[in-house]
């Protein structure tokens, strides 16, 4: 009896592992690489209806960001500012009040219909976040949102992603802050000893004891 | 061998024109965020301040209804005299009463007439309170010493009164509670952002800002009043 297979299909096992290698490693890394909330969510920047400068309004006129989300301390939601909030000062006869740039906001005064501000930071909908709860524990704006104060245009700096929380959630002492700095976006720990020192010292008098268990967040 | 070496330069080109078309992590885009697993990530229900298609003007959020009562809605409790010891201002009315929007503490109002007076006792937390509310929401126009000269004034906001003018020392505490609450002249009211008793916190705390103002060296304990005597000889510039 002749060899059924020819000689050269002693090879194939070993080209088609190597094939397999060569097509499934690029294959992986760009799961990896682009499945994940890092890249699908970090550095989404909309066009808003509005040309809203944060770095202007926070860094260079010192405006609170209480201001604006005035009940950030007091509810889960953390609110976009009513029309009549930009009206306190762009209104008739105010600041810019003629400006192109803030016809919406002005058509929105008269007409009652809410500016269509775009959201950037949405988590699922089966994830339960409450704002209230975390600033008044020590987690600064800084901490989710990124240095929004220096942002021309708003964008999504971390990925909320589940591994992202729970980094947090693990080991709040590597992110908790003073109680007074929560809102100062310029605030920064001088060193990763320092901020684990007042972590550790904020995480044991505040008794925060942030949940890890599936209920804590998807309830 | 040579059909490995189209493989592999094919493999390199894909790689290429994948990075080039999605980019990198990071980079600022536009693009909505893909949802890559969607299950219930978005479910037909509504949030704070999304748009819904149930209502014809496509609102979610909804305009309360007439006497509607904000959920959270706190009544300040006048602290009993044994724990008021750090007060520095008290208030004429043994109970508070949040009464829908009709007694003096929701209207500065008895009856017709501005009242005077917290409806609380304060203490020294209430004036920090005070302060920090004051710095959010009023220091943008009227300053941090309430001299009228906020950051908004130098961008071209006209009529910012000056807390300190004779007229406004005068003034009730139940029409600066008022003016907060439902705004005067070109101010409009902050009501809707500043909760009922941090309206009067910031009332205490105009009030020690205008104090401050025009403090004498008597106001100073007297401890503390040669410390400040002998700086303020040393530290005291010539006049040019």
């Amino acid at each position: 009896m002749s060899n059924f297979f020819p000689r050269w299909a002693n090879w194939l096992p070993l080209q088609l592992l190597v094939c397999g290698l060569i097509v499934g490693a690029p294959i992986t890394l760009g799961v990896w690489y682009y499945f994940t909330p890092k890249y699908t969510r970090v550095g989404y920047q909309p066009d808003q209806p509005v040309p809203f400068s944060h770095a202007l309004h926070v860094k260079q006129l010192g405006m609170d960001c209480r201001y604006c989300h005035s009940f950030v301390e007091v509810a889960g939601h953390s609110n976009l500012p009513s029309t009549q909030t930009c009206i306190n000062c762009h209104g008739e006869g105010k600041i810019l009040s003629n400006s192109p740039r803030l016809a919406p906001v002005r058509e929105s005064w008269k007409t009652g219909q809410p500016i269509p501000w775009v959201q950037i930071h949405r988590l699922p909908d089966y994830a339960y976040f409450n704002h209230a709860v975390h600033v008044n524990r020590g987690v600064s704006c800084y901490s989710c949102h990124g240095a929004v104060n220096e942002m021309s245009v708003v964008y999504e700096a971390e990925s909320l992603s589940m591994k992202w929380c729970l980094d947090c959630h693990r080991s709040p002492e590597n992110f908790l802050r003073p109680p007074s700095e929560i809102f100062n976006m310029d605030w920064h720990p001088s060193s990763a000893a320092e901020q684990r020192e007042l972590g550790t010292r904020f995480k044991e008098e505040w008794k925060v004891n942030p949940p890890v268990n599936c209920g804590g967040c998807h309830r | 061998m040579s059909l490995i070496r189209y493989f592999i330069l094919l493999l390199t080109l894909l790689v290429i024109l994948v990075v080039s078309i999605a980019g990198l992590r990071g980079c600022k885009t536009k693009r909505p965020p893909i949802e890559i697993f969607p299950d219930m990530v978005r479910q037909p229900k509504v949030k704070a301040q999304v748009p819904s298609g149930f209502f014809a003007d496509g609102r979610g959020s909804r305009e309360p209804v007439a006497g509607t009562v904000p959920v959270g809605y706190s009544e300040p409790v006048k602290p009993s005299a044994a724990s008021s010891n750090g007060a520095v201002m008290s208030g004429p009315y043994e109970v508070v009463i949040f009464s829908g929007k009709e007694g003096y503490a929701d209207t500065g109002k008895n009856g017709t007439n501005w009242g005077n007076g917290l409806p609380f006792n304060a203490t020294m937390a209430t004036l920090e309170r005070g302060r920090e509310r004051y710095q959010i929401q009023c220091a943008v126009c009227h300053g941090d010493t309430g001299a009228g000269n906020g950051i908004a004034t130098k961008y071209g906001l006209v009529g910012v009164a000056n807390l300190h003018q004779q007229r406004l020392r005068e003034m009730t505490d139940g029409e600066i509670y008022n003016t907060i609450a439902n705004g005067k002249n070109t101010m409009l009211g902050y009501g809707s952002v500043i909760q009922v008793p941090d309206r009067w916190a910031i009332v205490a705390y105009v009030r020690a800002l205008q104090r401050s103002q025009n403090a004498t060296i008597n106001d100073v304990p007297a401890a503390e009043r040669a410390a400040l005597q002998g700086t303020n000889a040393a530290s005291t510039p010539a006049q040019p």
